[in-house]
């Protein structure tokens, strides 16, 4: 018996899967009448996005993007959202007075992006590429050679948010 | 990594019979998945059992011993009374909300088992980032709470949600960071490659006990603690409180949809102390398990021995300690592991920086863990000993006669 071709669609049908799942969640965001509803959509955006990433092999990325957007941002997000009572419980309408100008902006947006990937000369996709255990040391390494300045002024801004967030807080007797 | 995977074989079988590469290797995860999926639901089971008799046995009870040899299949009939029980939506829920908030529970859970390592080979998946892994996906289950919180549409739910979230975000630091302390040790992040380090070879023969645990007891004790309080069991099971209050943020839940969130509780609980035994107590080394053909099953033994009995040791806790206050329990999270943990780990990166010898590098490491419990433990008592003085104070007014100090001297902030 002849071997069967391979089947390369499975995992682009997977992609359009991800892909498709991502763009609902995306929509969901901006059309959910409940804000929280928005943020658990945003949730989905997220995860969708780090499924993305799982398939181009970048699994250190994708596990980043969850740690860091879904267990910090989003629950920081639906924090905001919940203690804010008249947006738990209000329907608010997605669109407000500024919609067109909006739309129009978000699609020149759009066009300009689709402009930039499209003239971009890319990597050749065959070419081998190294995400294993050393691509996350070396990421390491330049985290604190060449682009130390950059990660320590990060460090710096988010310690200041933190001061302030603290003094925001404190008790003003 | 060493030897051949599970996922390899099973494959390699499937294209044997004639099947594309692609699809075989598909089938092979499938049914990979399929078994870890339902091991991690069957084995709550059995879970809920140990827990029922460990506790009834201190609190000098005899537990379920009606149904099956040593009332094993209690469980299975408090499921099937569980399954059968009406399902109650309360009025103006969110359906979305509410629905979702139990299955994202137990998913967030069970893909964990994903990255535990049972026998050499044995992984679902030898992600080079597991340690991350785990880590990252912790926050499904927080987001779950939030769900279940707010879906409910009952403030008393709500606010559970936001003491859920509270209590997992402060202990998911100490025990994250406590982790850091091994990966920083064994320069990996997947769980494989961290049980392959703690094997310990004299004369060939791979006696398996190079435990983590041994040369880091503080790390591995404040990773215990927190996994107590990520699991949400006695002292921090505050969320809680079963003999006090209703329950926690899954109060409106009734029926299987309740009967999820234990389920997700119980399970979490287990691969806590897998993760455990993986991350201080070698996992599934252990004597022998280098030998060709029984090694992986020894393997297999060792894992499950190790990870029930801290299961067992956890459960022990929680039926011998009383519980903490709310305060109490930030304080200790923030004040006295977060300090104590980031303290460790700045000394083991400079003591591994020393050129020295790795034993006089383990044995340094060993002292700096020693000297963390000695702080903590001073520092505790030296608080306890205030908190008892302030708790009588305030309860006692004629002890404040002649001293005339006010009550709050020795408030903790």
């Amino acid at each position: 018996m002849p071997p069967l071709p391979p089947l390369p669609s499975i995992g682009q049908l997977v992609f359009a899967g991800i892909a498709l799942f991502t763009c609902a969640s995306a929509l969901g965001v901006v059309l959910a009448r409940n804000l929280f509803h928005g943020a658990l959509a945003l949730v989905a955006t997220l995860f969708g996005v780090a499924a993305l990433y799982v398939m181009l092999e970048a699994e250190f990325l994708a596990v980043s993007q969850v740690l860091v957007y879904v267990g910090a941002i989003a629950t920081l997000i639906t924090f905001a959202i919940m203690l804010t009572r008249s947006m738990m419980y209000g329907k608010t309408s997605p669109l407000n007075r500024q919609w067109g100008k909006t739309g129009l902006f978000a699609v020149m947006i759009f066009l300009a992006l689709y402009g930039f990937v499209g003239s971009i000369p890319w990597a050749d996709s065959a070419a081998p590429v190294i995400a294993d255990e050393s691509m996350i040391a070396r990421l390491g390494e330049q985290f604190v050679t060449n682009y130390v300045i950059a990660f320590e002024v990060l460090g710096l801004l988010l310690l200041v948010a933190l001061v302030g967030a603290v003094m925001l807080a404190r008790d003003n007797d | 990594m060493q030897g051949p995977t599970w996922s390899d074989g099973l494959a390699g079988l499937l294209t044997g019979l004639g099947l594309p590469d692609m699809l075989a290797l598909g089938i092979a995860y499938g049914i990979g998945a399929f078994i870890l999926v339902n091991f991690g639901m069957v084995s709550a089971l059995l879970l809920i059992w140990i827990t029922r008799k460990a506790i009834s046995r201190m609190q000098d009870r005899l537990g379920p011993n009606r149904l099956g040899p040593y009332g094993l299949f209690q469980t299975v009939a408090d499921a099937a009374k569980l399954i059968s029980k009406e399902i109650i939506t309360p009025s103006q829920s969110d359906f979305l909300a509410y629905n979702a908030a139990p299955i994202l529970s137990v998913f967030g859970v069970l893909i964990l088992l994903a990255v535990v390592p049972f026998a050499p080979g044995l992984i679902g998946v030898d992600l080079n980032i597991g340690v991350l892994f785990v880590v990252a996906l912790g926050s499904i289950g927080i987001m779950a709470a939030l769900m279940a919180g707010w879906g409910s549409n009952n403030k008393y739910a709500l606010l559970a949600g936001f003491r859920v979230v509270a209590q997992l975000l402060s202990y998911e630091i100490p025990m994250v960071l406590s982790i850091l302390t091994v990966v920083l040790l064994t320069g990996t992040m997947s769980f494989q490659g961290i049980t392959e380090f703690q094997s310990l070879t004299i004369g060939g023969f791979n006696l398996g006990i190079g435990w983590l645990g041994i040369v880091m007891p503080a790390a591995m004790l404040i990773f215990f603690i927190s996994s107590l309080a990520e699991a949400e069991l006695t002292p921090f099971d505050l969320l809680e409180a079963e003999s006090e209050l209703i329950a926690g943020f899954h109060i409106e839940y009734s029926g299987m949809k309740f009967a999820m969130f234990f389920l997700a509780q119980f399970v979490n609980a287990w691969v806590l102390s897998a993760l455990m035994a993986i991350l201080f107590l070698g996992g599934w080394q252990g004597p022998g398990v280098g030998l060709p053909g029984i090694g992986p099953i020894l393997g297999i033994g060792y894992f499950f021995i190790k990870a029930y009995a801290i299961y067992v040791l956890q459960q022990w806790v929680r039926g011998t300690f009383p519980r903490v206050r709310i305060d109490q329990m930030m304080y200790f999270a923030w004040k006295v592991l977060v300090p104590a943990t980031v303290g460790l780990i700045v000394v083991q990166a400079i003591v591994q920086k020393l050129p020295f010898q790795s034993p006089v590098i383990y044995a340094l490491i060993f002292l700096a863990n020693i000297g963390t419990i000695w702080i903590v433990v001073t520092a505790l008592q030296k608080y306890i000993k205030s908190e008892g003085l302030r708790t009588k104070r305030s309860f006692e007014p004629a002890s404040l006669i002649g001293t005339m100090q006010k009550a709050d001297t020795y408030a903790m902030y």
